[in-house]
């Protein structure tokens, strides 16, 4: 575990394993997310609440879900950037905020389209949903801050802090459905119990879970790449890498 | 195929718009998060590359005179 820690750790092992990483995933992530749009679009049966709305599920939920997994990850990347003061968690915490602030966005505004024809309106000041705008404002926090400071150390820290201190969102998030009376449906997957959700509607969502994390891997790993390139593009080791 | 025809795919029971924007929407921020990162990379790459190849044509040429190269 450790070893593997001390490996990400080293620019030039991790700039290695990106590249094998990116031409693995680009292909699976494409074929995923075009069979599971096909899936939840074309072929699952309509809801016999909302009928043909709902479709916009297949997006909205795996957008949401993995915005917040992403916080989780960033978080943890900027507990590594201030304890041990590794370099790359640094470079992680700066590709994952934009990554992150995109989901987030995609799950507020197809929330928020599929709003209009569900609830009859396009935004309502619920828990969960005014609990996922902060989410969104976090991730544009450590973005700025991210670019604020001159010094990368002092600007590191701010964001590893700033992104800890936003936690405590996470989990209020998650419960926010149970918490407070919600327009907000809750969770129909569960990981204990009958899901709340017909199979024929559950494994293209699945799927499309699956192929927006392997989005969230893939986009971070080519900002962290593309990060690599520009600070070490005077080094030998990058140079010998690409002649 | 749960739909009988293309023009009801389209229309989604008066869903359609929301649908179908809804997933428009997500396809361009999907394409911004693969496509400007993807782009830059191939960039700096280039000027890597470039770079490189003129540190060794600056090499080469201070040993002897190539007119030839440019």
């Amino acid at each position: 575990m450790w070893s593997i820690v001390h490996k990400m750790g080293s620019p030039p092992w991790f700039y290695r394993f990106a590249n094998v990483a990116i031409a693995w995933l680009l292909p699976i992530v494409f074929v995923a997310l075009v069979v599971g749009s096909i899936w939840g679009l074309l072929i699952a049966p309509p809801d016999y609440r909302q009928g043909n709305s709902y479709r916009i599920i297949f997006i909205h939920v795996p957008a949401a879900v993995v915005a917040l997994a992403g916080y989780y990850v960033m978080a943890t990347a900027g507990l590594m950037s201030l304890v041990w003061k590794i370099k790359m968690a640094d470079t992680a915490m700066r590709a994952l905020a934009p990554v992150g602030a995109a989901l987030t966005f995609v799950a507020l505004v197809t929330g928020s389209i599929w709003g209009k024809p569900t609830w009859g309106a396009w935004w309502v000041w619920d828990a969960r949903i005014t609990s996922m705008l902060i989410l969104f404002f976090l991730y544009l926090g450590v973005m700025a801050l991210s670019e604020a400071f001159d010094n990368k150390v002092a600007a590191a820290k701010a964001c590893a802090v700033l992104s800890l201190v936003g936690t405590v969102n996470i989990p209020i998030i998650y419960k926010s459905v149970d918490w407070w009376y919600s327009l907000h449906q809750p969770a129909s997957i569960k990981f204990t119990g009958e899901s709340a959700i017909d199979a024929s509607m559950l494994y293209p969502l699945l799927l499309m879970i699956v192929a927006f994390y392997g989005l969230f891997a893939l986009s971070v790993l080519l900002r962290m790449r593309a990060e690599l390139l520009i600070t070490y593009r005077q080094s030998a080791w990058l140079r010998s890498e690409l002649s | 195929m749960y739909f009988q025809t293309w023009s009801a795919v389209w229309q989604m029971d008066g869903h359609g718009p929301y649908v179908w924007g809804a997933y428009s929407l997500t396809l361009v921020v999907i394409i911004v998060l693969i496509a400007a990162p993807l782009f830059r990379s191939r960039d700096l790459t280039r000027a890597i590359r470039n770079d490189e190849g003129r540190r060794a044509l600056a090499a080469d040429a201070s040993g002897e005179n190539h007119a030839s190269k440019t």
